[in-house]
């Protein structure tokens, strides 16, 4: 068949897709209305037409179009699904905690790289209090001691930020904390040292303040400010951080796969982590604005505190279990 | 078993195992294939399909010879998909216009400092939004931000497919480490270094930034030359010939009239000799005699 009498004979049926397709594309990845139960067919068959107009050498004119037909059809037909809001709360409910259990190796590694330094510089700036000038200049610790003096009427603010509302706090902690948690993630990619870094210098920063506050006598105020949020923050950043290191494995000991496929392969459930530390770390600012620097008992918040501990670990080492495709 | 004999799908050195059917350079590449556009079929068809896979280590079969950086993915209906990485200039460009739409933005909610407490978290939180999550959303909403939509590029997975959540997530959370050290720099080094111009993101996220082409105009050729009588080509014209006429017919429209006669002289020149020693026309004689050869091919008599 020649070129003409090819394309005379199918000029209808391509218009027709022509037409489908722009309203697909024009609805965007809203579901259409009416659905286009031709599309698939006249799809399947545009592809067969295209692989005959190769074959057959017609035109490149006409060969290009229908590539670029055929093309505009496959991302229309091939898309994924969009995320809604019941696929979200499947992922909270399973996916996460799965994802976490089946690299807890990443996950412990990452928390003791956290809470380690933590420990020993929380320990050595409560007996030494010149220590923490080796991790802060003065003007810091000067800050850092008018966050949590008791005279505060908003603790955990300085002196500027007294007059700030809880929502302004709340923009803050979202923007600060989950940029840390992202940026601990993305860390990883330089073979997992970024993220190694960000981790150990997080807990000896933290370490170093709750050391040094309560060698001061702050503790009526920084531990119950701290200890209600503390659950979900700090477990989010070691979970981004065990993200990190996903990444970095994959570079530093791929395995029986090229460091690209392991990349890919780590990656695909490292941003699962990372997800579900977002929201942890979103959970977090919600606590640390709105309740921890209220004036609840310290009593209630230390409650609050054990309570979100119990929570977290029976969460993220439970949740998800039972399933026959679970982890 | 583990004889080493160049045929065993065990590659001893990475430790692989390699179905027999598996692509070639998948392990090198993804699941993509080179090809080039201006490759004949043919050619295709002489192509080894099962390259021994002594050779399949890093050293890339020799075969497989781009000239060019498009990516051909063969999809579920058995088509051949090309896909046409775009290069660091272009993406730049529409990294600038996201910049520039995002500081508008900014510089549209700097009203809201007016109200303190509220509109202070309203801004640190678009700002935050902005920062991670701008490209996510168009990525996902219209296929790519509203800098690559101006410049024609579409984010795609590496099989064409429109990105999704988890892979758009990837590519720009670690655009940070792509930012590094300053400006991109990361980003344009891999961008430069590799073959689909991917950035880190990109790799570990396993996608591309491709040239759209969607809405190319069809050459209003063919019609052009109706006029023209059909008249049989020279026998023994190869395949990749006639593609050429069919082509020069199919431009003609846009080119000046010097150059179509210069192209279709050039053309003439490289057919057999004519039969009975006659040479082959020159002038307008020569465009509108590649004229009626195309209009032979497209509609016969």
């Amino acid at each position: 068949m020649r070129q003409q009498p090819f394309e005379a004979d199918r000029t209808a049926r391509w218009d027709e897709y022509r037409q489908l397709l722009d309203t697909l594309e024009s609805r965007g990845r809203r579901r259409p209305d009416p659905a286009p139960v031709r599309f698939p067919v006249l799809y399947r068959r545009l592809c067969a037409d295209y692989a005959l107009a190769r074959a057959r050498h017609y035109s490149p004119g006409l060969i290009a179009e229908l590539h670029a037909l055929v093309r505009r059809g496959y991302r229309c037909l091939y898309q994924r699904r969009p995320l809604l809001l019941a696929p979200t709360l499947a992922f909270m409910a399973a996916d996460f905690p799965r994802t976490l259990r089946r690299h807890a190796a990443a996950f412990w590694l990452a928390a003791a790289l956290l809470f380690l330094p933590m420990a020993i510089m929380g320990v050595a700036c409560h007996q030494d209090g010149e220590l923490i000038h080796s991790l802060m200049d003065s003007s810091e610790v000067t800050d850092l001691e008018a966050l949590y003096d008791p005279a505060n009427r908003k603790v955990g603010r300085a002196a500027q930020r007294q007059a700030d509302t809880d929502f302004q706090m709340f923009g803050y902690y979202v923007m600060n904390n989950i940029g840390i948690g992202f940026r601990t993630f993305a860390g990883g990619l330089l073979l997992g040292l970024g993220s190694v870094i960000i981790l150990v210098f997080n807990g000896l920063a933290i370490g170093a303040a709750a050391g040094h506050l309560t060698r001061l006598g702050f503790e009526s105020t920084f531990w119950p400010f701290v200890s209600s949020h503390a659950p979900y923050e700090l477990t989010a950043i070691a979970i981004s951080g065990a993200a990190g290191l996903l990444l970095g494995q994959a570079l530093l000991a791929p395995g029986r796969r090229t460091r690209l496929a392991a990349l890919r392969a780590n990656a695909r459930d490292a941003v699962v982590l990372v997800g579900g530390a977002a929201l942890m770390l979103l959970l977090a600012a919600v606590v640390e604005a709105f309740w921890s620097a209220g004036g609840a008992p310290a009593a209630v918040k230390y409650g609050v505190g054990a309570v979100g501990w119990i929570l977290v670990a029976g969460y993220l080492s439970l949740a998800g279990r039972g399933d026959r495709h679970g982890a | 078993m583990f004889t080493g004999s160049p045929s065993t799908p065990f590659n001893l050195k990475s430790r692989e195992y390699h179905p027999p059917s598996f692509r070639q350079d998948a392990g090198i590449q993804g699941q993509g294939r080179y090809l080039s556009a201006t490759t004949d079929r043919r050619d295709e068809t002489e192509r080894p399909t099962n390259v021994p896979f002594a050779t399949h280590g890093r050293a890339r079969p020799a075969v497989v010879a781009p000239r060019d950086t498009i990516r051909l993915n063969e999809t579920p209906e058995g088509v051949d998909l090309g896909l046409r990485p775009a290069g660091p200039t272009v993406r730049a460009l529409a990294l600038a216009i996201d910049g520039g739409i995002r500081l508008l933005v900014y510089l549209a909610l700097t009203p809201l400092a007016a109200f303190a407490g509220l509109g202070a978290g309203m801004i640190l939180i678009t700002g935050f939004l902005l920062e991670w999550f701008y490209p996510v959303v168009f990525e996902i909403w219209t296929g790519a931000t509203p800098g690559k939509r101006a410049l024609g590029l579409l984010v795609v997975h590496d099989d064409g497919t429109p990105v999704g959540l988890p892979a758009s997530l990837i590519r720009n959370l670690l655009r940070v480490i792509d930012f590094l050290p300053l400006f991109y720099g990361a980003g344009l080094v891999c961008t430069l270094a590799d073959r689909d111009f991917r950035r880190l993101g990109d790799l570990a996220a396993g996608t591309l930034v491709v040239h759209a082409e969607d809405r190319m105009a069809r050459p209003a050729a063919l019609a052009a030359h109706r006029d023209t009588a059909p008249r049989p080509p020279p026998a023994g014209l190869s395949l990749t010939a006639a593609q050429a006429i069919l082509a020069f017919d199919e431009r003609a429209a846009r080119l000046s009239a010097a150059r179509r006669i210069e192209l279709a002289e050039t053309l003439l020149a490289r057919f057999p000799p004519a039969a009975d020693g006659q040479t082959w026309p020159g002038g307008p004689a020569a465009v509108a005699l590649v004229a009626s050869y195309a209009h032979w091919l497209t509609r016969g008599r």
